[in-house]
């Protein structure tokens, strides 16, 4: 514990943790919105045309100025927004094939300015090759008060303007008629998922941002239905993947603060998706379980109770090779939970060896209620 | 010929095309079927399986490599689906969430190995074709690079698997129920082609990252489907859009000393870009001519119809000037202006003073618009 202390009063361990949690809080609360939206894809376009502003940038500045290469990126992020409805409105490819084409090919325009400036040894280019994965320990004071700045007026916005994003993201043909300006929302929604790339880029890095934004929301979703409890959870989430990875990467030498963060962002996700309470994949095995054991003991119950309606006499034994046979599996594990309940009891049938079963009389009642419950569904 | 495969730039053009042709053979269908994005996962979760396969056998190239790193990216595929149909998260973000995992352990582990091992991070994303020349393979007497040989293989493979299923992969790519109706397995078939994907993507790698291999895969089958509507046509125009992107990307490269594959991917955009702006019938600029012709020649029928309709009123006079025409037909003046010079020029009107009479050619083009079943007159 004195060393987490220790390493918390580092200046530059503070500074990048600090940005990291910020930056993650604001990414799980506009990426709640875009994943509600079904953009998960389209923070990665953004992401990745924004190496090309980011060169642009520098090369405008003429250092590694962070307002300068934020304003750049934010220029080819908008063109590849722009390029991609083009694309989709114009011609006759799908957007997933617009997507891929545009993120590849600002990419690469992104990697050839890149390239270009390294070879004239462009100083300070080296600090832009960190923004491919994401380079916590770059990170400078000033920095953070522009992505943390950047990152809280995002959130406020939402909070600001929540009632009507809740109403565009979940049902827009309702909030036109009601009223409200559904383009100007959704175009306002799209670009805060630009703005937490764009505040992102230098933690993360432009490959991986996008699982920044999509996974504390897909993690938060599974835990609850309403939207208020699944931002706050989300900004939780980010929160925590971002100071995480913040803290490892600037510690352990040689590691991209990009990918801690975004496996610290996965693993919560992997978490939700098997332990959320009534979503999750462990919870739905139980109860899918339960459901099966049920189903299967009131099988067995009918069967017996049939055989006894039969032969006249409520405590007829059947023998327990019979009721395999008659549902095509063992019946023991049920006869076992019945008996258990006090529904069915074994019984020695001579001359016979194997074992019998007969109901008790709670049983016969059980099976009678069963008998009674299916009549009135038909 | 061995001063052919001598030449570095030859080397490094022939690596760029056999990856540009070794790609569009799946990247056509993937784009065709609406899973360009899988190619982007399955691409990056690669990166994943190469570093696995090194880390267990030690394996920088050959069959364990490649088979390793196929695995992970139909593992990938495999994650993403499974995920979206769990209904827990919707397809998009099932994909936006297994591919960055895997990348992310992929980039760590090359980070905690970076001592040892032959790849750094930034090679993973930009792949380096520059360097495709120094290890060779000795063919027949001749020295070639071992990158080309790879690339060649793998190229026959997918021309094999598309040649041979090339009926079910047309069918499935247009039309999944009516293919699985008749028991041709589009889902099968869509794993095949991911799990080509993957292959091509290894063998691409060490030549362009992961990144990059994206735009090779998916950029010139868009670039052909702009071009043309036959299926064959459409393969061969992606291949030849690959082949020229590496050549043109190669020289601009050399020229300005950047990034090789980058060059190359920014060259497949730019051909892209100019299929989209100058397609010949369909592309941005035809269209917007076409619209254009379409409605100046609407106008000059209006013009003659309504030239027509008043020819025996009583107010024909008065219908028949030049300006009666922003009031009735709601032209301003520029388009009325616009609209008389071209049916002047087309012979369909003649002025007579400040009037406008109908010619004899203006007559049956107005009849045949007002009744355009009628026939000749």
């Amino acid at each position: 514990m004195s060393g987490l202390a220790a390493l918390l009063a580092d200046h530059t361990v503070r500074t990048v943790a600090g940005g990291a949690a910020i930056l993650g809080a604001a990414a799980g609360v506009v990426g709640s919105f875009a994943l509600l939206r079904r953009q998960s894809l389209f923070g990665d376009v953004l992401a990745h045309a924004a190496l090309p502003g980011l060169c642009l940038g520098f090369i405008a500045a003429g250092a590694r100025e962070l307002p300068a290469l934020m304003a750049g990126a934010a220029v080819t992020g908008a063109a590849a927004a722009l390029a991609v409805l083009a694309l989709v409105r114009f011609t006759r490819l799908k957007a997933d094939a617009a997507q891929g084409i545009v993120l590849s090919t600002f990419f690469a325009a992104g990697i050839v300015l890149l390239t270009f400036l390294q070879t004239r040894g462009a100083a300070g280019q080296a600090g832009l090759a960190a923004f491919l994965f994401g380079q916590a320990a770059g990170m400078l004071r000033s920095d953070l008060w522009l992505t943390g700045g950047l990152a809280l007026a995002a959130v406020g916005l939402i909070l600001a303007f929540w009632k009507e994003a809740k109403l565009v993201a979940f049902d827009p043909t309702y909030a036109a008629a009601a009223g409200l300006p559904v383009a100007a929302i959704e175009i306002g929604l799209t670009l805060l998922v630009a703005v937490a790339v764009l505040v992102g880029l230098q933690l993360v890095g432009v490959v991986l941002i996008t699982a920044l934004i999509v996974a504390p929301a897909a993690a938060a979703r599974q835990w609850t239905d309403r939207l208020g409890p699944m931002v706050a959870l989300a900004a939780l989430i980010g929160a925590a993947a971002g100071l995480t990875g913040g803290v490892v990467s600037a510690t352990a030498r040689g590691l991209a603060t990009g990918p801690v963060i975004v496996l610290a962002a996965s693993a919560a996700v992997a978490l939700s998706l098997l332990a959320a309470p009534r979503r999750g994949l462990l919870w739905q095995g139980v109860a899918a379980r339960q459901a099966r054991r049920r189903l299967a003991g009131e099988r067995v119950l009918a069967t017996l109770d049939a055989l006894a309606r039969a032969h006249g006499d409520p405590a007829w034994p059947a023998e327990q090779g019979m009721l395999d046979a008659a549902h095509g599996a063992p019946a023991a594990g049920a006869l076992g939970r019945l008996r258990a309940q006090g529904l069915v009891r074994p019984v020695a049938h001579p001359p016979e060896a194997t074992p019998h079963w007969q109901l008790t009389a709670e049983g016969s009642a059980a099976a009678g209620r069963l008998r009674d419950a299916r009549d009135d569904r038909r | 010929m061995s001063a052919f495969f001598a030449s570095i730039p030859a080397m490094i053009v022939l690596t760029g095309a056999l990856v540009g042709l070794a790609a569009v053979l799946p990247g056509t269908f993937l784009v065709l079927r609406g899973s360009a994005m899988l190619a982007d996962a399955v691409s990056h979760a690669i990166v994943l399986g190469i570093i696995v396969a090194w880390l267990a056998t030690g394996a920088t190239a050959g069959p364990v490599q490649v088979a390793g790193a196929a695995a992970a990216g139909l593992v990938c595929v495999w994650l993403a689906e499974s995920l979206a149909a769990s209904g827990l998260v919707k397809a998009d973000a099932a994909i936006g969430l297994a591919f960055p995992a895997m990348f992310a352990a992929g980039v760590l582990l090359i980070n905690l190995n970076a001592r040892n091992l032959h790849l750094d991070a930034d090679a993973v994303l930009l792949g380096q074709i520059g360097l495709v020349w120094i290890e060779t393979v000795e063919v027949a007497g001749v020295a070639v690079p071992r990158a080309v040989m790879t690339l060649a293989a793998v190229l026959a493979l997918n021309a094999t698997f598309v040649a041979v299923f090339w009926k079910e992969l047309k069918l499935a790519a247009f039309d999944p129920g009516l293919a699985a109706a008749l028991g041709f397995r589009p889902r099968l078939i869509g794993h095949a082609l991911l799990a080509l994907t993957a292959v091509t993507a290894v063998a691409a790698f060490e030549a362009v990252g992961a990144v990059l291999f994206v735009a090779f895969a998916v950029v010139p089958p868009a670039t052909a489907l702009l071009l043309s509507d036959r299926l064959g046509t459409v393969v061969a125009l992606a291949a030849a859009a690959a082949a020229a992107a590496a050549g043109a990307g190669y020289a601009a490269a050399a020229a300005w000393d950047v990034s090789i594959a980058g060059s190359m991917a920014c060259a497949t955009g730019i051909l892209l870009a100019a299929a989209a702006l100058f397609a010949p019938g369909r592309g941005a600029l035809a269209g917007r001519r076409s619209a254009r012709a379409a409605r100046a020649d609407t106008d000059a029928r209006a013009l003659a119809a309504h030239l027509l309709t008043h020819a025996g009123d009583a107010g024909a006079e008065e219908e028949a000037e030049a300006r009666a025409l922003s009031d009735h037909l709601m032209w301003d003046a520029a388009r009325a202006r616009r609209v008389i010079l071209a049916g002047l020029d087309r012979g369909l009107i003649r002025r007579e003073g400040a009037l406008l009479r109908l010619t004899d050619k203006g007559r049956a083009v107005a009849a045949e618009t007002r009744a355009p079943h009628a026939g000749p007159p």
